[in-house]
């Protein structure tokens, strides 16, 4: 099937080929597993269990909160020895309320819901709530709850795009997955379309990944409605409104979801993730990731439950290369991975790749002056001009970045890469993103905070009017009773005949 | 275990082995075969103007850095001023007296540049800055030309007849002195012969493109430089657009006014062999800084540039028009910029959110 | 001559009528300035600035009487957008946001009177007579009048910390070449 053109991108060292040869292999249990609250876009999910509970494996320790949120199930059976403040996996190294767990090594499974005999018979909804219930998000590393994108069902998408693109260097977990276990991924990528009534399912992989489109092709021979779609090597293919556009030629409009233009898009990884949670009534406990980098002793691509702790994996790999630590530990893959604070973080669902990067292949370098050489602009896969955003963020000046297009940045990293005075591009247009999205949230606070007062203002107006009134109702009354006392005075003092009752003046409203 | 520096920088963490001085010097190793020529064909005294040239850039740059305090051996380390001492040197009639070269370093380095905040502020090409202002205020070495005198013949100066050249008063204009191709037409024009007549004793072609031809000091071979200019295409230094926006719409207007006037105006052919156009499009105009950043910008830069030359040229009073088109449009580039966006994915040209495209429900 | 004049007086009466049909159509009807103000500002009433609410904040700006910068919560943003108004170019490069702060009730030392809760502009802190107080975290906007009058001092004003969700990367650091001085 044909592919279509992408504007930009660049063509990074991949170095896959550290990894892309050794198969997955499963991490031994660890002997301590630290499941952060918040492993998913959107709110953090809400602990069930308490410390000294036991539970077994897969059964449910935090449940969803907020209508963008994924429960958290026991990787393993074990107890429950804490509920605590952990630093988590995350660049601020700000502290999180984590889980932590002690398996008893017995690895026992809790009550699992049934199977899903015939998914391709089922109820969509009922296998939207499944992978709700599952708690998978996203695999490929942004986690987003996957059943609310099988809500998507109502955009009624026509097509459902299964990303193998896996573009980011070093990471090979999508790889081997493909290359292990096509059938499960095939099986589930028709469970995902069945859900959402999609009957047409293009597989896009890179063409430097030729084992996993040999194994998907082969895995989708006997469906013709599964099409495995080689597209070019070009970072950021993985992007998902530039996937969509590269192999459906639908360009998503600016702030619009690829739903809204009839795709679908997910992980590989998700896809299997779904088929477990279907066919067998597993949560998502466990994942795939690739341990990689120079730093490192041997790179792997090792089956983790969640919680590992990075220092367990890092051991499992032979430890750092000879002992040295590495300039960064990076959390996903290079390009638009994050910096972990420190060894003593966990494998959270979005976690793809724990790369230890030594100071060569990091070449990092004091940024110099821009000298215009364009490079940004015709990289950016975006059409934006990064040199003149960042120039106005240097300056502060996040009204004009906004205008020409900073909020339109995926923040993929080509500008910073490509760039010959190495300045941060990337950071000065995160920067931009997360202020003007503090501005926006103080902003609505404010306008809340608005209607409250004037609510409130309001109230204490018509409390007064009211009070008011009643005071006017009160001293009006006074008034009339005093006058009839005083003409009962007076008809009293004329000594005339008994005059009739003089009327009580009615109190008028 | 000691933490990881982790909330200081954010991605990418990798980068493509890029830097302003790679950059550079590939620039300057791309000029190389058409100064060596040009170097043998004008002999010492063009071998001395181009030290002379260079080392004064160097040190009007060091001079620049240190008054303001910024570190003067790394950023002279960035090869960005030998640069433009160097393209200002080959923009230079080759027996050109030191001080030309010298004057034009002030103009370039301190005038150009580092007045408007150094490396990347300039507003202006730097070497071309220097060439319109010595060609403004001193047109008479600035228009000594000299025919090719090889070096190792007989009518070469040896190398300390050079310095009398390049240092005292040995040149004597008269008798030595050789006009350049677009100067002959121009001065013969203005004497009543039409060019038709004029261009017959120029150069051939073939002198035109090996370039055997009284020049600037580096502009002379054609082939030289576009070897040089083919070699950064191919290296994704620069890009086609500018080079082949300028040079065709200066061939386009040229043969398009020849066929109409062939008197007054000379063939497009011509107009692209000669002068600097050549070390115009592929190594002046192509300047990262002084021009635009947007491809669709560089399109429009290099159709002004060659606009702007070829109108110089045709009407105005100097034979050749190419620095004083490219500082023009140097001038426009902030506008360009503004003008010629990239389109931002899923926008239309004009900033909005792309049209929904309506769907046929299956 | 006659057709100079001619001609000048004609430039002079098409100009002319053509400023004066624009002092009539694109007349400034009043200054509405204060008005303008009093958008800029939050609106949330809080009296950290020292005038009874937002819209005598603004008389005092437009006035002249007030700093662009006596906005609390509304932070460097409100300020210069206040400056911008005002047509003054306000040096905030100095100005740093005080940093927002939040009520929080001492339970142990609540007695349930109710003042507080009077006192508060967005109904932030819930409660009964008797009953000990809470503050709604979302709605209070730190503007310390629940402090100042608990008579138990059970009110703390509290800083506000990054969480994960608000945390976001900084403006990177130059590291210029620059060596010496």
């Amino acid at each position: 099937m044909k592919t279509f053109h992408v504007e930009g991108g660049i063509h990074p060292e991949y170095r896959k080929e550290r990894t892309q040869e050794n198969a997955i292999v499963a991490l031994p249990m660890p002997k301590i597993l630290c499941l952060p609250l918040k492993q998913h876009a959107g709110a953090p999910a809400e602990p069930v269990v308490s410390s000294g509970k036991r539970v077994k494996k897969g059964d449910l320790l935090a449940k969803p909160q907020g209508a963008v949120s994924a429960p958290i199930h026991a990787p393993t059976s074990g107890t429950v020895v804490d509920i605590t403040d952990m630093t988590a996996p995350h660049p601020s190294g700000l502290a999180q309320k984590t889980i932590v767990l002690r398996p008893d090594g017995k690895d026992e499974w809790g009550a699992l819901p049934p199977p899903i005999e015939n998914p391709f018979a089922a109820d969509p909804a009922e296998i939207d709530a499944r992978v709700g219930w599952a708690g998978i998000v996203g695999l490929g590393g942004a986690a987003f709850p996957s059943a609310i994108k099988f809500g998507l069902r109502s955009k009624k998408p026509d097509i459902l795009v299964l990303n193998g693109a896996e573009c980011e260097p070093y990471l090979t977990c999508d790889d081997r997955i493909m290359q292990e276990h096509a059938d499960e991924v095939v099986d589930g990528a028709r469970i995902m379309a069945h859900a959402l009534g999609v009957s047409q399912i293009l597989i896009a992989i890179e063409t430097n990944k030729p084992a996993a489109i040999v194994a998907m092709t082969v895995a989708a021979a006997g469906y013709p409605a599964v099409v495995v779609m080689p597209i070019p090597v070009q970072y950021p293919m993985g992007s998902e409104k530039h996937l969509t556009k590269a192999v459906t030629g639908r360009e998503t409009p600016a702030g619009k979801m690829t739903a809204d233009i009839g795709v679908v898009v997910h992980n590989v990884a998700t896809a299997r993730a779904v088929r477990e949670a279907v066919r067998f009534g597993w949560p998502l406990i466990s994942r795939v990731i690739t341990l990689s980098g120079a730093g490192l002793t041997r790179g792997m691509n090792i089956k983790v439950p969640l919680g590992t702790m990075v220092v367990d994996l890092i051991e499992f790999c032979g430890g750092f290369k000879d002992g040295i630590a590495p300039q960064r530990l990076i959390s996903g893959g290079p390009m638009m991975g994050h910096p972990l604070p420190s060894l003593d973080v966990p494998v959270i669902k979005g976690t793809c790749g724990i790369l230890a990067l030594t100071k060569a292949e990091i070449n990092e370098q004091p940024a110099g002056p821009c000298i215009r050489c364009g490079g940004c602009v015709s990289v950016c896969p975006c059409g934006l001009v990064p040199l003149e955003m960042a120039a106005f963020i240097r300056h502060d000046n996040l009204e004009q970045a906004e205008q020409i297009g900073v909020r339109d940045c995926v923040s993929c990293g080509s500008c910073s890469y490509i760039c010959p005075s190495h300045i941060p591009l990337v950071q000065y247009f995160n920067y931009a993103k997360g202020k003007l999205n503090a501005a926006d949230r103080d902003h609505r606070k404010q306008e809340r905070l608005k209607g409250l007062v004037e609510g409130r203002m309001a109230r204490m107006e018509k409390q007064r009017k009211a009070k008011a009134e009643a005071a006017a109702t009160a001293a009006a009354a006074k008034k009339a009773q005093a006058a009839a006392t005083a003409a009962a005075a007076a008809a009293a003092g004329t000594a005339t005949a008994a005059a009739p009752p003089t009327e009580t003046p009615k109190a008028s409203a | 275990m000691t933490p990881f520096r982790h909330d200081d920088r954010s991605g990418p963490f990798t980068h493509a082995p890029t830097s302003v001085r790679d950059t550079m010097r590939l620039v300057m190793l791309a000029l190389v075969p058409a100064t060596l020529f040009d170097a043998a064909l004008f002999g010492w005294p063009a071998i001395d103007l181009f030290t002379v040239t260079i080392l004064s850039c160097l040190a009007v740059e060091a001079g620049c850095l240190w008054t303001q305090g910024k570190p003067v051996l790394t950023t002279l380390g960035d090869g960005s001023a030998m640069l433009t001492g160097w393209l200002l040197a080959m923009s230079l009639p080759p027996w050109a007296p030191w001080w030309i070269g010298v004057l034009g370093a002030v103009f370039a380095i301190a005038l150009a540049k580092h007045l408007f905040g150094g490396l990347g502020q300039n507003v202006f090409n730097p070497a071309m800055v220097a060439r319109v202002a010595l060609l403004v205020s001193f047109p008479v070495p600035m228009t000594a030309f000299v025919p090719p005198k090889p070096l190792f013949t007989e009518v070469a100066p040896g190398f300390l007849d050079s310095l009398s050249i390049t240092f005292g008063h040995a040149f004597q204009l008269d008798g030595m002195s050789a006009a350049s191709a677009l100067g002959m037409v121009k001065t013969e024009l203005s004497r009543g012969i039409p060019a038709s007549q004029s261009i017959e004793t120029t150069p051939d072609l073939v002198h035109m493109l090996v370039g055997i031809r009284p020049g600037s000091f580096g502009e002379t071979s054609v082939i030289l430089i576009l070897l040089g200019g083919l070699w950064l295409l191919h290296k994704k230094v620069i890009s086609w657009r500018i080079p082949v926006t300028l040079m065709g719409t200066l061939f386009v207007l040229g043969t398009l006014f020849h066929g109409i006037n062939p008197e007054h105006f000379t063939s497009g052919l011509f107009q692209v062999v000669s002068g600097a156009t050549f070390l115009g499009a592929f190594f002046i105009a192509t300047d990262y800084v002084t021009s635009p950043v947007s491809r669709s910008g560089q399109l429009a830069y290099g159709v002004g540039v060659g606009g702007f030359t070829w109108i110089i040229r045709s009407f105005a009073g100097y034979p050749e028009g190419m620095a004083f088109a490219v500082l023009l449009m140097n001038a426009l580039t902030p506008l360009i910029d503004r003008a010629f966006r990239p389109r931002t994915f899923g926008r239309t040209r004009s900033g909005a959110p792309l049209p929904q495209p309506p769907r046929t429900m299956p | 001559m006659l057709l100079a004049v001619g001609s000048l007086a004609v430039i002079g009466a098409t100009l002319g009528s053509v400023l004066g049909i624009a002092a009539r159509y694109l007349a400034v009807e009043s200054d509405p300035l204060e008005k303008d103000l009093q958008e800029l500002l939050p609106g949330s009433q809080c009296g950290q600035c020292g005038y009874v609410g937002c819209g005598q904040a603004a008389v005092a700006l437009a006035k002249g009487e007030a700093p662009v910068t006596l906005c609390i919560p509304g932070g460097k943003a409100v300020a210069e957008k206040l400056a911008k108004r005002l047509g003054m170019a306000a040096d905030l490069s100095g100005h740093k946001d005080a940093e927002p702060v939040y009520a929080v009730i001492d339970e142990s030392k609540c007695i349930g009177c109710l003042r507080c809760l009077n006192e508060c502009s967005t109904d932030a802190i819930i409660g009964a007579p008797k009953q000990i107080h809470t503050v709604l975290v979302d709605n209070c906007h730190g503007c310390s009048k629940c402090y100042n009058t608990c008579p138990t001092l059970a009110v703390s004003m509290n800083k506000i910390n990054v969480n994960l969700n608000d945390w976001h990367w900084q403006k990177p650091k130059l590291r210029t070449k620059r060596t010496k001085h």
